[in-house]
């Protein structure tokens, strides 16, 4: 309360919107507004066309306070270094196929916050171009999920920098959190969930982290591309199911750091597609239909400390093999001793099975998983290692789950 | 059909005094009551089970189906000079043999789960789901016991031919199917591959039981014609009538066979 105080000594009393006055749009307010003033958006449901804010101000939103689009515009566009807009509840702006059409969008702005919102059936909701020093944290934001061409993304970052977007629930969108060109974002403990392509989208944006956020059942993962020094740490990554999903796909970075992310009932896991001196380290890899799939173009890429539980395969290669070192990581399938007692197993793991390398000649072939052919096979590769696919092998496998301990 | 049944009864009764079923299951039991405590009960559990379930229950189904056959020839014998149809005669024969030891292996399966209370729960459904398919492949596999057995006079080589039907379609059919798989594999091999799984029984079972467990999620992988088989309710429904026909054509002939027969 203290600062909200000392906000009305210093800008005067608020502007009041509500529907019976003294301002009955929030268009009128916003032209009336010194800079720096506090707009109140009192209960009611505003109609009004696009409204600019142009001047530094705050929007502050009462409980039912819904800025509503009927289906026909956008609805709030800010143009002005620091603004606030706050419980509002923006809805229904309709679908546009010729423009980017955004609930609320912020260009060429800085320091803004943009906090405790509501999204409803918006095409785009949150969209920041060219924003600088910006925060989008614990807004609610609920597309109605369609073809993929008929919605936008949840939270849209084009071009800006320093922009956290923190403890967000989207769902129903293309992209339930999209950035491109941005540098400094900090995604941080949003949910993403229920997209219709990605939960994440990451395209051309160095120098980025994600953290704690829980992707789960979009359409086909989190794809992290075309980036430099990524962290991603503390993610969970679940149940994204279906031809073309995966967990998360790395295509084309450099540099990624993967620490303490879990990946659970994927299709696949991960999904690197030239992950170029990746390091992962300390992750989960459970019940997933394959754990880790590394194209070819995968250069030096290192695994450490992971934890590969229940995976019907655990890593699968195409081509001829691949560059990537694994070291020191526990993994289920893993039937050797350890004579010494030093913790790490004595004879090397192979996780590419022969049999998956059979699927990866004839897919339909997975119809014979878990048949007594088939584990037999596994049986005489065990047997006979002369079998077992080279190249990818773990040289210390760990004979103790890293994270037994800590559940 | 009152006839078949009163000869069910003296066969249930002589099952349960032979002993042996309740040990088959009681073996089952304590492998089931193992796993559970230390493979702590989850889907890995059931994974094993699967597996128990899938190669034990047509191999036991086969050979107490040609021994039973045989071992009952001359009861058989002598209540075909009673004035009972043969219809009535084979009924009774064959369910007195069928559905003691299908009670026996999914009783043995599912006791366990039972008393460690993991029926009601998220394993629940899929248990059911692994007990019918138990038994339904005792069923199965006691039609083909009978098929057999009733065409065979020989008893070694009977029991013989029903190993060697077990170890094939257990084993074998899958390495060839896999063969085949692999050397057309630049083809659309998808609805092949389906039509040979739909020859085999245990194929059958198995994915059907897949269904439920790890595998789904690499389902998602595959083409769009698996996809729409074994991901929808119709396709399931599909899986189980492909089933039940194995059930009933081996029924068919070995009661035909049973009706012609000159004991």
């Amino acid at each position: 309360m203290p600062p909200m105080m000392l906000l009305l000594l210093l800008q005067g009393p608020p502007l009041v919107v509500s529907p019976t006055g003294p301002y009955t749009s929030i268009g009128a307010a916003v032209t009336a507004a010194p800079p720096g003033a506090i707009i109140m958006v009192r209960a009611g449901r505003y109609r009004e066309p696009t409204v600019t804010v142009d001047r530094p101000l705050t929007l502050q939103g009462q409980p039912g306070a819904i800025l509503d689009g009927e289906g026909r515009r956008a609805l709030l566009i800010v143009h002005a270094d620091h603004v606030t807009v706050r419980g509002l509840e923006f809805t229904n702006t309709g679908t546009a196929y010729t423009e980017d059409r955004a609930a609320l969008r912020v260009a060429d702005a800085k320091d803004c916050h943009i906090v405790g919102n509501r999204f409803d059936a918006t095409f785009f909701a949150i969209y920041l171009a060219a924003a600088e020093d910006c925060v989008v944290a614990d807004n609610v934001i609920a597309g109605r999920p369609g073809r993929e061409a008929a919605t936008g993304n949840g939270v849209h970052l084009w071009s800006s920098r320093n922009i956290v977007v923190r403890g967000n629930r989207i769902s129903g969108h293309r992209d339930g959190i999209y950035l491109e060109f941005t540098r400094h974002a900090d995604v941080r403990d949003n949910v993403s969930e229920g997209n219709v392509r990605y939960g994440m989208h990451f395209m051309y944006s160095d120098s980025s982290a994600y953290t704690g956020n829980t992707f789960r059942a979009n359409g086909s993962g989190v794809a992290v591309m075309y980036t430099r020094a990524v962290d991603m740490t503390g993610n969970n990554f679940i149940s994204n199911r279906g031809a073309a999903a995966y967990g998360l796909l790395l295509k084309e970075i450099q540099d990624a750091r993967l620490f303490a992310n879990t990946f659970r009932g994927n299709t696949v896991g991960l999904l690197a597609d030239g992950a170029d001196r990746a390091l992962v380290t300390s992750n989960r890899f459970e019940d997933n239909g394959w754990a880790l799939r590394l194209l070819g173009s995968t250069v030096s890429a290192q695994f450490t400390g992971n934890t590969f539980r229940r995976n019907s395969f655990d890593v699968a290669v195409n081509g001829n093999g691949t560059s990537a070192t694994f070291s020191g990581n526990w993994w289920d399938g893993y039937h050797g001793w350890d004579l010494d007692h030093d913790g790490v197993g004595d004879v090397p793991y192979h996780p590419v099975r022969l049999f998956s390398l059979l699927v990866e000649r004839a897919e339909p072939v997975l119809l014979l998983q878990r048949s007594l052919f088939v584990k037999m096979l596994d049986a005489a590769e065990r047997a006979l290692p002369v079998l077992t696919p080279a190249g990818v092998s773990d040289s210390h496998p760990l004979m103790r789950a890293p994270d037994r301990g800590s559940r | 059909m009152t006839v078949a049944l009163r000869l069910v009864r003296p066969a249930l009764r002589e099952a349960v005094r032979g002993r042996w079923l309740i040990g088959l299951a009681a073996a089952l039991a304590l492998a089931g009551d193992l796993l559970i405590r230390f493979g702590g009960g989850g889907d890995t559990t059931l994974v094993s089970l699967l597996d128990v379930a899938l190669i034990v229950t047509p191999l036991a189904a086969l050979v107490v189906g040609t021994m039973q056959v045989h071992n009952a020839r001359e009861v058989t014998e002598l209540l075909l000079a009673q004035p009972v149809t043969r219809g009535n005669l084979f009924a009774g024969l064959y369910l007195g043999t069928a559905l003691p030891l299908a009670a026996a292996l999914t009783i043995g399966l599912l006791a366990p789960f039972v008393w460690h209370g993991l029926l009601i729960g998220p394993l629940g459904l899929r248990l059911l789901a692994l007990g019918g398919v138990t038994a339904l492949l005792t069923l199965v596999g006691t039609a083909l016991a009978f098929a057999i057995a009733l065409r065979v006079d020989d008893r070694v080589r009977a029991l013989g031919i029903a190993l060697a039907l077990w170890l094939g379609a257990a084993v074998l059919w899958d390495g060839v199917v896999l063969l085949l798989a692999l050397l057309f594999g630049e083809r659309a091999i998808e609805v092949p591959l389906l039509v040979a799984l739909a020859l085999n029984p245990l194929d059958l079972a198995r994915v059907l039981l897949l269904l439920g467990t790890d595998a789904a999620a690499l389902f998602g992988y595959t083409g769009a014609v698996v996809q729409h088989t074994m991901g929808t309710a119709a396709g399931h429904a599909a899986l189980i009538t492909a089933l039940a026909l194995w059930l009933a054509l081996p029924l068919c002939f070995a009661a035909k066979t049973f009706n012609k027969k000159d004991f």
